[in-house]
């Protein structure tokens, strides 16, 4: 079953990143892996004698996956609103993974900026993909600016912890059933993202829980099995949890009972 | 006159945002470029000059998460 962002129609529920892994070639092996259709991209300051980037570029477009070009790093509304303007330019892409980061341990969203450079954003064509946390009143503010996406964070980038706040997420996806939500950052195991699946979320979006893995290639199999599986159990309702013991066979007929023991 | 480029203060006889690029040596490199913190579109770096003192940004494409 296929899902819409923004004007795209796309298969895999699975967005990855390509920072951190051991080698160009594994990086796309990985990404085939995966069998996912977007991969994160960045920009980077580029030197004229090096021009380490031209050969990245290569790599991607090798790749034959869509892009999503963040603004990882930026700081404030007009870092991240540059940079979205310099990476349309140079991915000629009107998506942008929109990250305005205001702490430095927890890599936390600046949600108050958040707002504002998806709101300068949307209103310039672009197609915001926020990171944001599961705040639902952040995430009535990022639709109000024209945001069709949310994509809440699981932990703190890069920390494998899971999803810190399994509440805040299922309010989350109660709150904006029509939204597609992509749980973006925090992931560690598969188990983690198959979660999130199950909670009825749209896709999963990671790089370090694969890239830094002992096999990264696996790794990414291992992801798109899970995050197939958390799908389909989403997809197939099911059943909610109860405190008591419920005989799954049937007490009807059941020998030796006799009435005095009722 | 002096500018700074990716953060780095250099000195540049470049008249235009073209001019610099050539004279550093990016040729026909796919990379992005920002004049004192706005985007400087490829297609007006001919006409985008250069002033002491200037802020600019060169990017390329780069891994990211």
């Amino acid at each position: 079953m296929t899902i819409k962002f923004y004007d795209d129609e796309i298969s895999s529920r699975f967005l990855i990143g390509t920072a951190l892994y051991p080698s160009p070639a594994i990086m796309l092996e990985a990404i085939k892996a995966s069998q996912a259709e977007i991969v994160t991209v960045s920009l980077r300051r580029e030197s004229g004698t090096e021009q380490s980037g031209q050969n990245f570029w290569s790599f991607i477009k090798d790749s034959g996956a869509k892009v999503l070009p963040n603004t990882a790093g930026c700081k404030s509304v007009k870092e991240a609103v540059t940079t979205a303007h310099m990476a349309r330019e140079i991915f000629e892409t009107p998506w942008v993974k929109l990250e305005v980061i205001g702490e430095d341990d927890s890599l936390q969203p600046d949600i108050f900026g958040l707002v504002e450079a998806a709101r300068i954003l949307n209103e310039d064509g672009f197609q915001v993909f926020p990171y944001t946390t599961e705040d639902l009143v952040v995430a009535e503010k990022l639709i109000t600016a024209g945001c069709e996406i949310l994509m809440p964070w699981g932990a703190p980038i890069g920390s494998g912890r899971g999803l810190n706040n399994i509440y805040g997420l299922r309010s989350l996806r109660a709150h904006f059933p029509n939204i597609p939500l992509i749980v973006d950052a925090g992931i560690g195991l598969p188990s983690h993202a198959a979660a999130a699946m199950e909670l009825g979320y749209d896709a999963v979006l990671l790089n370090t829980a694969v890239a830094k893995a002992g096999d990264p290639v696996l790794m990414a199999k291992a992801f798109a099995l899970a995050i197939e599986s958390g799908l389909q159990c989403y997809q197939a309702d099911p059943i909610e949890k109860r405190d008591m013991a419920a005989p799954s066979t049937p007490v009807a007929g059941l020998p030796f009972w006799n009435q005095d023991h009722a | 006159m002096n500018i700074v480029v990716n953060g780095q203060r250099i000195t540049t006889q470049a008249a235009s945002l073209s001019e610099l690029l050539s004279e550093q040596g990016y040729g026909t490199a796919k990379v992005a470029t920002a004049v004192n913190g706005t985007l400087a579109p490829a297609s007006m770096r001919h006409e985008q000059k250069i002033a002491d003192g200037d802020q600019i940004e060169i990017v390329a494409p780069m891994q990211g998460g």
